[in-house]
């Protein structure tokens, strides 16, 4: 079992009035699963997504990745988790304008003090695997959307990560650039990557092997039996 | 670190005009201080060099009666004073600090030295011996030196320097002239000039007063022809020249000890005393340090507002980058790499400045230099120091804004568009 969260309760302060954002969330990911969470705005998904990350912690509840209780890390050890456990797909690509598509891939293989020549080798990999080696050394302003995420998607996995979680990963993309990511996610899950996204696009969440579903904070699940399309 | 280095030029140029006005405040700071300090330093040369010499490093020791040298043209010799015996003189030469040494004689002489109806007034007669004109560095410019032979046999030689040869013979050429010292007729057979040939800077009335006070010429005779135109056994001076300029101080003290040790004079207050002008160089240097000192202050507070300029625009490139800062957390940046980064960038924002600082601040001690005239020395460790200085600024000045990115809260961050 790759995520087990038990119990998660979710409250923010706002002024006096304490909001409660998720209410008792329980679920398990095994390894190598494709699961959508699906839900309207508001409904508390991205805090949940937050939450799974490891970029936030909850009010209350149990949270174990990969059979570690992530709940009792420190900052540091967190970081760790982030930089070698979990690559993050945004909406918005989060794309270093500056930086090379190569340069924007390499950047946390920097983090985890990966030497310069390596970095540049498992970046290129990287690129490669999402179809983008041509593209290397293109900035972010030079690609287009489709291609902007899938530097993103090669971002998240050159640390090569038990889990992939992605944040509305073809929000900003249109429909053709979309399927692309889809196609790549699967390609990934048929790897072995298990893929947690968030979508409040049904045709986007089809994709995924499981969707759950949060309405105002609460969880229920579907399983689909079987992949459409 | 390089790759934060290489980041921080990216951003400090990607933002030019920002970044070089954030940096003009250290530039101002550091260029202030540098040519503050050069120009001390150039001051503190010239004084040294006025007093001093260039190199020879000569010290007097003079016999003293309280604060004033005794003056044997008054006083007659007291007793319990005896003249400098070649074995004092070598227990002398023996010390670590002294290269050579030599005796001498001298009376600042009003109305003894005439060539025809020209006097010498106010020039001084010097009696000297055989390695006097080697230890101050005198060489022979016209004519002849002393021989052992102008000792040995009492000739009435007399060597002139260049005021003393202008102020008598104005122009003519003295050499086999005679002169009159004390009625007594010398003939002259040279000339003699300093090795190097060293005039001090005078840029205002009180340099005058302090370094041309013996520029009104001197007369060299052989010491043994002293009692022919003075007095039978009068006790010599000395004059010693140190090995190195920093050993001068103690060359003289050393000598003037072994020189009281012989005496034995009733007047404890009559004494050999060093003239000590590596002292008196630092006294007048302290002097015109101190009021730089206050302007090297004054500098140092621009370097704070400037670094507070510096703390300012860390701040709004923090905001700015917010999401960036977010996204790096979020993919695993530790709060160590974030806080590193911008301390980094803000040590070479400041660190550049400081560079272009020594840059303007060697430019502007030169205009000083070329419009004041006072001379300049650049000092290396100065410049090292100030762009070390600067970087420190940086890092401290810093220190808020980098904390403030490394405790994003990364969801906040990435919220942030």
């Amino acid at each position: 079992m790759i995520l087990n969260l038990q119990n998660i309760y979710k409250d923010y302060q706002q002024d006096k009035l304490v909001v409660p954002v998720l209410k008792d969330v329980s679920f398990q990911v095994e390894e190598g699963e494709y699961v959508a969470i699906m839900g309207p705005s508001g409904s508390g998904k991205s805090t949940l997504m937050n939450i799974v990350g490891c970029l936030d912690r909850p009010t209350s509840g149990t949270y174990e990745l990969a059979g570690q209780n992530v709940l009792a890390l420190k900052d540091k050890e967190l970081s760790a988790v982030r930089l070698n456990g979990i690559g993050f797909v945004f909406q918005n690509f989060q794309l270093m304008p500056k930086e090379s598509a190569l340069d924007n891939v390499s950047l946390p293989l920097s983090y985890a003090g990966v030497k310069k020549k390596e970095r540049k080798e498992r970046a290129f990999k990287a690129l490669e695997r999402v179809g983008l080696a041509d593209r290397a050394t293109f900035r972010p302003n030079q690609l287009s959307g489709g291609q902007k995420q899938r530097v993103a998607i090669a971002r998240a996995i050159v640390n090569h990560p038990k889990i992939l979680l992605a944040d509305e990963p073809t929000g900003a993309l249109d429909s053709k650039s979309g399927k692309q990511v889809m196609e790549l996610f699967q390609s990934l899950n048929d790897e072995g990557v298990t893929v947690v996204m968030i979508t409040h696009d049904i045709n986007i969440a089809k994709h995924a092997k499981r969707i759950m579903y949060i309405i105002d904070g609460e969880i229920s699940e579907h399983v689909r039996e079987e992949k459409t399309e | 670190m390089f790759e934060n280095i290489r980041l921080s030029f990216q951003g400090i140029w990607s933002h030019k005009l920002r970044s070089f006005l954030t940096m003009l405040g250290i530039i101002i700071g550091i260029a202030a201080i540098i040519a503050i300090v050069s120009t001390i330093k150039g001051t503190n040369k010239q004084i040294e060099e006025n007093l001093i010499g260039s190199g020879s490093n000569t010290v007097k020791v003079q016999l003293y009666q309280g604060d004033w040298t005794y003056d044997f043209s008054y006083n007659s010799v007291p007793t319990g004073l005896p003249v400098i015996s070649q074995d004092v003189l070598k227990q002398i030469t023996d010390l670590d600090e002294v290269e050579e040494a030599s005796l001498y004689l001298s009376r600042q002489d009003y109305d003894g030295v005439y060539y025809k109806n020209t006097s010498l007034s106010g020039g001084y007669v010097m009696g000297v011996d055989t390695n006097y004109m080697d230890t101050c560095n005198y060489i022979i410019q016209e004519g002849r030196g002393f021989t052992q032979k102008d000792f040995d046999e009492y000739h009435k030689v007399a060597l002139l320097d260049k005021d003393s040869s202008q102020a008598l013979f104005q122009g003519e050429d003295p050499i086999g002239k005679t002169i009159e010292i004390k009625q007594e007729p010398y003939e002259v057979i040279g000339v003699v000039t300093e090795k190097d040939t060293f005039e001090p800077v005078i840029n205002s009335i009180d340099d005058y007063y302090t370094y041309m006070q013996d520029a009104s010429g001197k007369i060299y005779v052989p010491d043994t022809t002293w009692s022919i135109i003075y007095q039978y056994d009068e006790p010599q001076q000395l004059v010693v020249k140190a090995a190195s300029t920093d050993a001068m101080t103690n060359a003289g003290k050393k000598s003037a000890d072994i020189l009281n040790a012989n005496i034995s004079v009733s007047d404890d207050s009559i004494k050999y005393k060093s003239e000590d002008l590596l002292e008196q160089a630092k006294n007048i240097q302290q002097l015109s340090q101190s009021t730089n000192t206050m302007l090297i202050w004054i500098a140092g507070i621009s370097l704070i507002v400037g670094g507070i300029g510096v703390m300012n625009i860390m701040l709004v490139s923090v905001s700015e980058r917010t999401s960036e800062i977010g996204l790096k957390k979020a993919i695993g940046a530790r709060k160590s790499v974030i806080l590193g980064q911008f301390l980094t960038e803000a040590a070479v924002l400041t660190s550049m400045g400081g560079i272009i600082g020594v840059i303007v601040g060697i430019v502007l001690a030169e205009v000083i230099s070329k419009i004041s005239s006072t001379p300049v020395a650049i000092s290396a460790p100065a410049a090292v120091v100030a762009v070390l200085f600067s970087m420190v600024i940086g890092i401290v000045f810093g220190m808020l804004p980098s904390y403030k990115a490394a405790n994003l809260d990364p969801i906040e961050a990435l919220r942030h568009e």
